[in-house]
């Protein structure tokens, strides 16, 4: 009984109409996160003794990374639940993931790169994190390469799901080898054991838009997800009843003015 | 098939494949040298693009050599596993009852033969074309020695991803690229580091653990990956 859910989710019709209630709260959560942390970190967090104003960039950068690199684990373990269990929906999941992990390593390259200019006087610097971060972007590239080259849907999935697996051995030995290669990057400054070197009043709001972060992101590979199901589901009855309903209520809200769709 | 041949030895099936594929190579001796010669004329032009002054040449001749090895092993790479997808043989060796991993090490320890190896001793003389100084000649053998056949091992699971595709060859290097960058850093920093007189028996390790994993886990991805691209 406890386990019913578990083995819905592999339906994506199921899925489909069970994230609807979902997404209202999931928006409002994500909205309100993002106003609290973005105004918080921009105006009220204090400035940084060493690097002015500066700094304020980190609470866009660190929550772009730090999605940049968990959403490849998503991507890769919703591929490994395809493999496994041959169920579609993991597959769909996993295609949603990985444009959206692309969308945020970029983000995570172009503002560590426009903090850098005025910190380290430079753009670009082939600097440990970065240069893993580039390499993780190029893997991401290599995986949405990949799923669209075969003309066969399946086939693509489950080469992709492959390839990602392939890559979350390499993820840490890349990190670990251009660590010990050449490094100028910060450490860490927050650490979850022990103290963070980091002043509470920037922590806070640093907290916040983590949280916001992953909010949004799982609204949008929520909605990318269910624009997945409804591609790959488009010749079942269930789509096609949810389109004929979706017209028939369109056709009817034209004379009422005002009338709400939904 | 008869009861015998069904129950042939998994490492009688490795021998013979690899003796099968051996001999394959030596009958296409144009497609063996085609890596070499890349690996040639690429270290070629970089005098001539770069500087042609021995001082320049010597600093960064360790990490060219690593990365003209890397891109011609790649060019080889989409060979690996295409001519037997092609004439049928690749599911014949799908459907056998032996384990697909050691079918799979086989070919990519044939593919190591004819091509990491050759370029690995062909190596020396690119670091004399480079001025390479003298204390970076056995390293970077080691090295490529190692890294190669890690190369070899991880491109194998591209090759086997793509294998399906027709214009599989840019996306295969697309792919297998970023999964080189470990065995890249180590190797060519071992040269470096040896080349300054220190003692590199650290990197050395980490090449021989990247191999060890390989060995172990790439025939797996790359026999899961022919499964996959065989279906479609």
């Amino acid at each position: 009984m406890a386990w019913q859910w578990f083995h819905r989710l592999g339906s994506p019709r199921w899925f489909y109409e069970k994230t609807q209630a979902w997404l209202p709260w999931l928006t409002v959560v994500t909205l309100t996160l993002l106003i609290v942390g973005t105004v918080w970190g921009l105006a009220f967090a204090p400035v940084d003794a060493k690097q002015g104003n500066s700094y304020r960039i980190i609470y866009i950068h660190v929550p772009a990374a730090f999605l940049a690199l968990a959403g490849y684990y998503i991507m890769a373990i919703s591929g490994a639940v395809g493999l496994i269990w041959k169920m579609k929906l993991p597959y769909m999941v996993m295609k949603s993931a990985a444009p959206i992990g692309a969308a945020l390593t970029f983000i995570s390259l172009v503002t560590g790169s426009i903090w850098g200019k005025p910190t380290w006087g430079t753009w670009w610097e082939w600097d440990a994190r970065i240069t893993s971060m580039l390499i993780l972007f190029f893997l991401y590239l290599g995986i949405m390469a990949l799923q669209q080259a075969f003309h066969s849907r399946d086939t693509g999935d489950k080469a992709g799901a492959i390839l990602a697996l392939v890559g979350t051995v390499n993820i840490p030995i890349i990190y670990k080898s251009v660590d010990w290669w050449y490094t100028l990057h910060q450490p860490a400054s927050i650490k979850f054991v022990g103290e963070s070197t980091i002043h509470a009043s920037m922590l806070y709001p640093l907290l916040a838009m983590v949280i916001a972060f992953y909010c949004f992101y799982a609204l949008v590979l929520l909605l990318y997800t269910r624009a997945e199901i409804l591609r790959r589901e488009s010749r079942t009855q269930w789509v096609s009843d949810l389109v004929a309903q979706q017209v028939s209520s369109d056709n009817k809200d034209i004379p009422v003015k005002g009338g709400s769709t939904i | 098939m008869t009861e015998a041949t069904l129950q042939t030895g998994t490492f009688a099936v490795f021998w013979a494949t690899l003796r099968r594929d051996l001999l394959l190579a030596v009958r296409h001796r144009a497609e063996m040298v085609n890596p070499l010669v890349f690996f040639l004329i690429a270290i070629t032009l970089i005098p001539l693009g770069v500087s042609p002054e021995s001082k320049t040449l010597a600093a960064i001749a360790p990490g060219l050599i690593w990365v003209m090895a890397l891109l011609a092993t790649l060019l080889s790479l989409d060979g690996l596993f295409r001519s037997d997808f092609e004439d049928g043989s690749l599911e014949q060796m799908l459907i056998g009852p032996q384990p697909l991993y050691f079918t799979v090490l086989a070919k990519v320890m044939v593919h190591w033969l004819v091509t990491g190896l050759p370029l690995t001793l062909m190596s020396p003389l690119l670091g004399v074309m480079l001025a390479l100084p003298s204390g970076g000649y056995g390293p970077l053998c080691i090295t490529l020695l190692l890294g190669t056949a890690s190369m070899s091992l991880i491109g194998a699971v591209g090759a086997a991803l793509t294998v399906a595709l027709r214009k599989g060859g840019l996306l295969l290097s697309l792919i297998v690229m970023p999964l080189y960058v470990p065995v890249l850093i180590f190797g060519a920093s071992a040269v470096h580091n040896a080349v300054l007189g220190s003692v590199i028996n650290s990197q050395l390790a980490v090449l021989g653990a990247f191999l060890a994993l390989a060995v172990v886990l790439a025939p797996l991805a790359a026999a899961g990956a022919l499964r996959v691209s065989s279906d479609g």
